[in-house]
């Protein structure tokens, strides 16, 4: 279709809509917000006719680029360590995807424009192809690469591990709680403005660099569709601005989208693309330096700050807390450390860091080999069974850490963390932020107005209390993670394919796991302060095991 | 070949150009099959049951993506609504099932095939759109037909639209497994595609007979024309419903049977190729085949729900409770239509014998799913 045409034909599709007179309208999803009629334009005048094709022609290359990569067989030169993480990543992108479908409902009936509506209806179906490509990607990985285990699984592990909990909040976030909330400021301003960036772009450039040009082709098709949905989110928030009422809501939105998504995706995202790249150039980008440029420069000072005009409150110091635990305070470097400590409860393999790895390192993140140097070296000492323990239960001085309540990923940051009785429990939050979303976001009012439409968060949410007390080989049977053979482990503290050199159950038999908020509610008073004040501290690593 | 460790071998130093930095491309022999080991040829997604023999590339890419604390979810949904319903909830349907994920898209549509086709629809409805445009046949249609399409075959864009945006869209939120919501989704777009493709025929004759033609007439025949009331009842009616297969069953197993098809097959089919329209039964022959697809799906969600080794008897009867909510409405939708059929110049099928298929059609699908319409919806 000519564009002129296009025009035309967007300008007519707006006569399909009408006001219903027959029925009374009753949004099934609630918002706190308030909205005037009418507003904001489509800018990018989506219709059907020209929308298929152009699609069409985007999978005509995805698709010529998987058959290349078979007959090229692309996993002859395809980095282990990287392949590994995929196993994580593919498994939790999806349901983000499909979750993004689901949440257009929220909009459609909350939001009253019709032209608006229209562009999350594309947005619905280009989530679902999201999803499905990318399941598609994960299937040929199995399929092709040296060890399938855990991308046969996929699913499944990503339900019930405590990793694809962490991720699942990207997903649950967008289609729960206040309409408004969800669809629009978690999914459409913060995440897809954000963070789709960093996941769809930075990922596939480092993905490329570890041989794997496979997930750029799949991710960069994925982002074409991404301005799209980042112009449905932009023109309902500013109908969202153009209410004062909404203003204090709206404040609150972004501090808790910003921080969530910063603790979740920095999380894993930040640890594949540093700890999962065998590409140790100088000149290649460190997380760090692509979370400045996309997220700092690109999204916050050139998206958010000039929506001051429009009267948005920008949380500038929680985004300044979150670059702050970036750079100076290596957050993801403490969670590439937790998942490695984890490793007999994941469903991929992590491989050792090497000099080469720890020069890199020191030259992009000065001081990080006097906090992470001296464990990794006793990783890689551990990471062939030869009657020691997994790491996480030899004699290493690190402490396994509480989870946090909110992000569900451990308070890794000691000194940052908080505890309080809430809700009849104690709980641990990783950041003042992280207390602020359970004890003042996710509640029944915000600043003295009620905010009967919030949601709640719900759950399980320390993984470990699942197992409290369970024998460590117990659990991996119970989780699904042990190979065909009935007794080697999916997950791996190396990437070796020596039947020999893999870890069983049979290692970790006999070793009792547990889980530290269940004891943390056990303590006495006095027992939990003196406990909480030594945690905050930290711990050292022993120069020997 | 030598043994290369799993770290590889550089086979180039990355020298590059003066001042330019490119990865090293290494062999590292990491291809499936190169070394054999515990679970090295596990090679499928094994944690679910496909319905045939093997996994399909559509079960593949969508099963068990919605997880479910009925299944691997054992930490539970984190997030939930204000009053504490979790994410997805079973009771938000009426119906009930022992095995929700038991259920398979009989089309099997995932993102390729269901691309692909609209697609090749889409160039369809380019194709017929510019061969009219090019020989310029509207200036053709019988000037009643004109008058005809204006006011009412226009018209049908809006229900097309409002089930489409308004039913599928949210039902498409609500169900229990990815398998029915994606499934749903398309659906949404089957009929959105279907309400542009009408708006946008709408605008070529526009278009081409400017003077002759009020290409917006439809907009109030749909809000105030009796003839049309009923059928806009009987789609706002779905716009409120809680349940999401109610919506699915309103929508699939009775108004597009009794209205939709009646409306489309029974009257814009025969009626404009009489009237010199060759174009227009290209559009609406798709919206058609498109239904056909749906009904598919629908049908296979249904019979899955009526045989139900537990609650089997149940749904039905709450099925027959939606009979007799939706059956009512979308008779008198149908029946408010009946005017049209005399208004051509030249007349196809009655209105009588539209409606006599359209019935029969529609008990066909009741039969299918062991459904009996009571005495009194058989009077109607
Ligand atoms: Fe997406
Ligand atoms: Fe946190």
């Amino acid at each position: 279709m000519a564009r002129k045409s296009v025009s035309k034909a967007h300008a007519k599709i707006q006569e399909l809509s009408w006001e219903p007179t027959f029925v009374e309208k009753d949004p099934k999803y609630k918002t706190d917000y308030t909205f005037k009629e009418g507003g904001q334009k489509d800018p990018m005048k989506q219709v059907l006719q020209s929308y298929f094709p152009m699609q069409e022609e985007k999978d005509h290359r995805v698709y010529g680029a998987v058959d290349a990569a078979i007959r090229g067989n692309m996993w002859r030169q395809v980095q282990p360590r990287w392949m590994e993480w995929q196993k994580l990543f593919l498994s939790i992108i999806p349901f983000p995807e499909i979750s993004a479908a689901r949440a257009m409902p929220l909009l459609t009936e909350a939001v009253p424009n019709p032209e608006i509506h229209n562009g999350l209806a594309f947005q619905m179906i280009d989530e679902v192809r999201h999803s499905t490509i990318q399941m598609n990607l994960k299937r040929e990985y199995m399929r092709n690469y040296i060890d399938p285990a855990g991308f046969d699984i996929t699913e499944k592990a990503f339900s019930n591990n405590y990793a694809g909990t962490i991720g699942r909040q990207f997903g649950e976030g967008f289609t729960t709680g206040d309409a408004l909330t969800a669809c629009n400021i978690y999914l459409q301003v913060v995440a897809e403005t954000a963070f789709t960036n960093t996941l769809f772009v930075a990922m596939p450039s480092e993905a490329a660099a570890n041989g794997d040009y496979l997930l750029p082709t799949v991710f960069l098709s994925v982002q074409s569709d991404e301005s799209r949905h980042m112009n449905n989110g932009y023109g309902t928030l500013l109908m969202a601005l153009a209410n004062d009422e909404n203003k204090d809501l709206i404040e609150r939105d972004l501090i808790y989208s910003i921080w969530n998504q910063h603790a979740v995706v920095d999380a894993a995202i930040g640890t594949i693309i540093d700890y999962g790249s065998k590409d140790r150039r100088k000149d290649r980008d460190s997380y760090a330096e692509m979370w400045k440029r996309w997220y700092y420069d690109d999204y916050y000072r050139s998206y958010l700050v000039p929506l001051e005009k429009y009267g948005l409150k920008v949380p500038h110091d929680v985004v300044e807390d979150a670059w702050r635990r970036i750079s100076d305070d290596f957050y993801h470097h403490h969670v590439a450390q937790f998942f490695a400590t984890g490793w007999p409860v994941n469903y991929w393999r992590i491989d050792p860091m090497t000099d080469e790895d720890f020069e890199w390192f020191e030259n992009k993140y000065p001081g990080w080999y006097d906090k992470f140097g001296k464990w990794w070296e006793h990783y890689s000492s551990l990471s062939e069974p030869n009657g020691h323990n997994p790491i996480a239960f030899e004699n290493t001085g690190y402490v396994y850490p509480h989870r946090c309540w909110s992000c569900m990923v451990p308070c890794l940051i000691r000194e940052d963390t908080i505890m309080d009785y809430v809700d009849g429990q104690w709980r641990t939050y990783c950041h003042k932020w992280c207390h602020w979303q359970d004890t003042v976001a996710y509640r029944e009012e915000y600043k003295g107005r009620p905010t009967p439409a919030m949601g709640k968060m719900t759950g399980k949410r320390e993984w470990e209390s699942l197992y409290h007390g369970w024998d460590l080989a117990d659990i991996q049977h119970d989780l699904g993670y042990v190979r065909s053979d009935g007794k080697t482990l999916v997950p791996q503290p190396h990437v070796q394919f020596e039947q020999d050199k893999m870890w069983t159950t049979d290692h970790c038999k006999g070793i009792e796991f547990q889980s530290p908020n269940v004891l943390l509610n056990e303590m006495s008073d006095e027992e939990r302060e003196k406990h909480m004040e030594e945690y905050k501290q930290g711990f050292t690593i022993n120069d020997t095991l | 070949m030598s043994e290369p460790g799993p770290e590889g071998r550089p086979i180039l130093e990355a020298a590059g150009r003066p001042g330019r930095s490119i990865p090293q491309v290494v062999l590292t022999d990491a291809e499936a099959g190169a070394a054999e080991f515990a679970g090295s040829t596990s090679r499928v997604f094994n944690y679910f049951t496909p319905q045939k023999r093997r996994n399909t590339t559509y079960e593949n890419v969508t099963v068990d993506v919605q997880p479910d604390p009925e299944r691997y979810l054992t930490q539970g949904w984190i997030y939930s609504f204000a009053d504490g319903t979790m994410g997805y909830e079973a009771d938000w349907t009426r119906m009930k099932s022992s095995d929700w994920h038991a259920y398979r898209d009989p089309n099997g549509e995932w993102e390729r095939t269901f691309y692909r086709h609209q697609t090749r629809n889409v160039h369809q409805v380019q194709q017929t759109m510019e061969l009219a445009r090019t020989t310029n046949v509207f200036a053709d249609w019988d000037e009643k037909w004109l008058e005809i399409f204006a006011k009412h075959v226009s018209t049908w864009m809006h229900p097309e639209h409002g089930l489409g945006m308004y039913v599928f869209v949210r039902a498409q939120r609500e169900a229990m497994t990815n398998m029915h919501n994606n499934a749903i989704s398309v659906m949404a777009i089957h009929k959105m595609r279907a309400a542009q493709d009408i708006a946008l025929l709408n605008l070529e004759v526009s278009q081409q007979l400017p003077d002759k033609f009020d290409e917006s007439v439809h907009q109030e025949v749909w809000m105030e024309d009796p003839m049309w009331q009923g059928v806009r009842e009987n789609v706002e009616r779905m716009f409120v419903l809680g349940d999401w297969a109610e919506e699915v069953f309103a929508a699939n197993i009775v108004f597009e049977p009794l209205v939709g098809e009646l409306f489309r097959s029974g009257f814009v089919m025969h009626a404009a190729p009489l009237q010199g329209d060759y174009v227009t039964p290209t559009v609406i022959g798709l919206i058609r085949t498109e239904y056909e697809r749906d009904l598919n799906a629908t049908r296979d969600m249904f019979t899955l729900l009526v045989e139900d080794e537990e609650h089997g008897e149940e749904n039905k009867q709450v099925m027959q409770e939606w009979l007799d909510k939706w059956v009512p409405l979308s008779i008198k939708a149908a029946q408010g239509l009946e005017p049209i059929w005399s208004e051509p110049e030249v007349q196809a099928m009655s209105f009588e014998e539209s409606f006599g298929q359209a019935k029969s059609r529609f008990e066909d699908i009741l039969s299918d799913l062991g459904l009996q319409l009571t005495e009194e919806l058989v009077q109607k």
